[in-house]
């Protein structure tokens, strides 16, 4: 009796695998390399919710006359640079033809090398360091670099905010916000700036923010993570910090309007994508984020969109247009093709440059309402 | 004055919360000769509790079950995670609390999704107030008296009780006080049950301070706290409550002394002091232990033979 329950086991296992080989269509799989957890968890989510709705409204691609089912392969690079190439290497080993990733540009710096190696092409939705793509064939990207957002933000609180001292918070060893504060630094003029880090794990930024108005500044600038970025408003808050606080893309995230909201801060953020653009495809991702629960509570319990979001989606099609391009699915033939891939995206046009970043030229700046709890339009900026 | 009085008012409010984790740590290393490593975590569960609940609960419920869901969670990883081990090699005990303190963080990852959680607004204790000048929260003043009241009620306890005096004859030897007819194993589930519920205090007034709460919240305050009850002698209380109040002021100046200085015209330039504040803590910590291991207030103890 044992013998024939074990014999029938072993046959329902049998069986069940033929199902899974024979699916309709063959796979090709995109990695999503984005962090879940940590400080970037929040981000990392949002961003990864773009492309799961282009997977929901894209689902199959068709890759030299075949038609593919595309599988959203994930990891979680844990938002640490430690971490990151584990991550990288995980995807590389289920076999994905493209990666996606990340958000955060720490962690990209970290997996570069992996990727390299393994010859995967990487297609970066939001990491804005130039170091993510310089000195790595592999690593292509879709967004502006901050050398451009560091020269708007300047730009922006010299001419808009007409600020003459500004106060830099980075974290320390954060590539991104580090990055971010010396750009800033370099194009508002070193004399006129305080620049200081905070170590990681930090939960007290009181001290920060004492320090800003002792020193006299008139603009708080830092674009750290929203995890961070939320509990430097509520001590701005309650400090009564008396100056516009700016910040680069991360901040642009219902994370910052709700900690924001009621208070009488004035907060700037440059962004990649300004909600009400393209009307359409805000209502139909605001359905398909109503309608799922998870989703709805990886984008913060509302569906107040993010630009990273729309980056995200943005970007699976970028990596779909490289593998019909590729005509296959081996990511040597995907990274051959992919500096000449190009594509109308909702956030703009998208080409790279030899080196592999986006073509881009201008940012959005959008001011919280904390009364609404919603972004309001600036300004759309470039430079000259 | 009129620039350092922030950075003092907010060092002494860090210290209030640093004391009330610290004596967790002093008390059951002073029982049970135990670094509780867990400990941290279970102050970081106390606020996650917290955001679960007042999200469904008015805060007047939601705060005494929040503390006595804490203590009930001490007073469970005591018995299931410790108490077997009562006759095992002290680096066992060690080793299971350093799991305990791994499973809480990833039990919390799991249930979070790895998402900051904001802490709940507690009205009239977060309000903003204005004091000598500079404006903060009505927390940050209540804390360090809170954490006296807490402090001078807890020395009561322990020396004018006779629980308390079980305690003090538990600390100064554990198997002659169990045949002297001490019950163990109610002592040790006190002292646990008092140290979880001022690390639930404690979490109640930070993250009230620093409103939000990831998987790693506890990691830094409960090293911190550690730091600080060694500082003070490990298994003393005013010392680990001394110690922490140190650090956090400490702590706070040094982020500032960068403005501090400039401000008073002795330096011109930043020179990056403010980065060194944890740095500091722990060199604190190397210093005391190679110059003087019993802390402040630690009892000299000779080994016995």
């Amino acid at each position: 009796m044992k013998k024939l329950v074990s014999i029938a086991l072993a046959l329902i296992l049998v069986f069940a695998l033929c199902s899974i080989g024979y699916a309709d269509n063959p796979v090709v799989k995109i990695g999503v390399f984005e962090p879940q957890s940590g400080d970037n968890g929040a981000g990392g989510k949002q961003e990864v919710l773009g492309m799961q709705y282009a997977n929901y409204l894209t689902p199959t691609v068709e890759i030299d006359g075949v038609e593919y089912d595309v599988e959203l392969v994930y990891a979680d690079n844990a938002s640490s640079n430690d971490k990151a190439p584990t991550a990288a290497q995980t995807l590389i080993s289920s076999g994905v033809s493209v990666v996606l990733g990340s958000y955060g540009s720490g962690v990209s710096i970290a997996a570069s090398d992996t990727f390299d190696a393994a010859g995967v092409p990487a297609i970066g939705v939001t990491c804005t360091n130039p170091q993510v793509t310089a000195g790595c064939d592999v690593y292509f990207r879709i967004c502006f670099l901050d050398p451009f957002q560091g020269t708007v933000l300047a730009n922006f609180a010299k001419s808009e905010l007409g600020a003459t001292k500004a106060y830099c918070l980075a974290k320390q060893g954060d590539d991104y916000s580090g990055g971010l504060c010396n750009y800033f630094i370099e194009a508002f003029g070193a004399d006129n700036c305080v620049y200081e880090q905070f170590p990681d794990g930090t939960s007290d930024y009181s001290t920060y923010i004492t320090n800003a108005q002792n020193q006299g500044c008139d603009v708080f600038f830092s674009p750290v993570s929203t995890e961070a970025a939320a509990q430097i408003i509520a001590k701005a808050n309650t400090q009564a910090l008396g100056m516009p606080i700016l910040a680069g893309d991360t901040w642009d995230s219902n994370v910052i309007l709700a900690a924001a909201k009621g208070t009488d801060l004035q907060i700037c953020v440059t962004t990649f994508y300004q909600e009400g653009a393209d009307a359409e495809f805000d209502a139909g991702i605001k359905e398909w984020i109503n309608s799922d629960a998870t989703a709805l509570a990886n984008n913060g319990g509302n569906d107040e969109l993010a630009a990273v979001t729309v980056m995200g989606f943005d970007a699976y099609y970028m990596a779909l247009e490289a593998l019909k391009a590729a005509g296959s699915t081996d990511p040597a033939d995907v990274l051959e093709v992919l500096p000449g891939v190009t594509y109308e995206g909702v956030t703009g046009a998208i080409a790279f440059d030899e080196i592999g970043d986006a073509l881009r030229d201008s940012a959005f700046v959008k001011s919280c309402n904390t009364e609404t709890g919603v972004w309001d339009f600036v300004s759309v900026a470039t430079v000259g | 004055m009129q620039t350092v009085l922030p950075y003092i008012i907010s060092g002494i409010s860090v210290g209030g919360q640093y004391a009330l984790i610290a004596i967790g740590y002093t008390m059951v290393y002073g029982i049970l000769r135990l670094i509780n490593f867990a400990h941290g975590d279970v102050f970081m569960v106390a606020g996650l509790i917290m955001v679960y609940l007042a999200a469904s609960l008015p805060l007047y419920v939601a705060i005494p079950l929040v503390i006595l869901l804490t203590v009930l969670l001490g007073f469970t990883i005591e018995r299931v995670a410790y108490k077997p081990l009562r006759t095992a090699p002290r680096m066992s005990v060690m080793i299971s609390a350093i799991g305990v303190s791994y499973l809480l963080q990833n039990l919390a990852l799991y249930i979070t999704g790895g998402l900051n959680k904001n802490y709940p607004q507690i009205p009239w204790i977060s309000d903003r107030i204005s004091i000598l000048g500079m404006e903060t929260t009505r927390v940050t003043v209540i804390t360090p008296f809170l954490t006296i009241l807490l402090v001078v009620l807890l020395v009561l306890l322990i020396n004018h009780t006779k629980i308390g005096m079980a305690m003090r004859a538990v600390s100064l030897d554990f198997e002659v006080s169990q045949l002297m007819g001490v019950q163990i194993n109610t002592v040790i589930s006190v002292t646990f049950v008092i140290g979880t519920f001022l690390a639930a205090v404690g979490s109640i007034l930070f993250f009230t301070n620093y409103p939000g709460v990831v998987p790693t919240s506890g990691a830094m305050p409960g090293l911190k706290a550690f730091v600080a009850a060694v500082f003070g002698g490990i298994g003393s209380i005013p010392g680990a409550v001394i110690g922490a109040f140190i650090i956090g002021i400490a702590e706070s100046i040094i982020k500032g002394l960068d403005t501090i200085l400039i401000v008073n015209g002795a330096i011109t330039e930043q020179i990056g002091l403010a980065t060194f504040s944890d740095a500091f803590t722990f060199v604190l910590l190397i210093i005391i232990l190679v110059f003087k291991p019993t802390g402040l207030f630690g009892e000299k103890t000779a080994d016995k033979v």
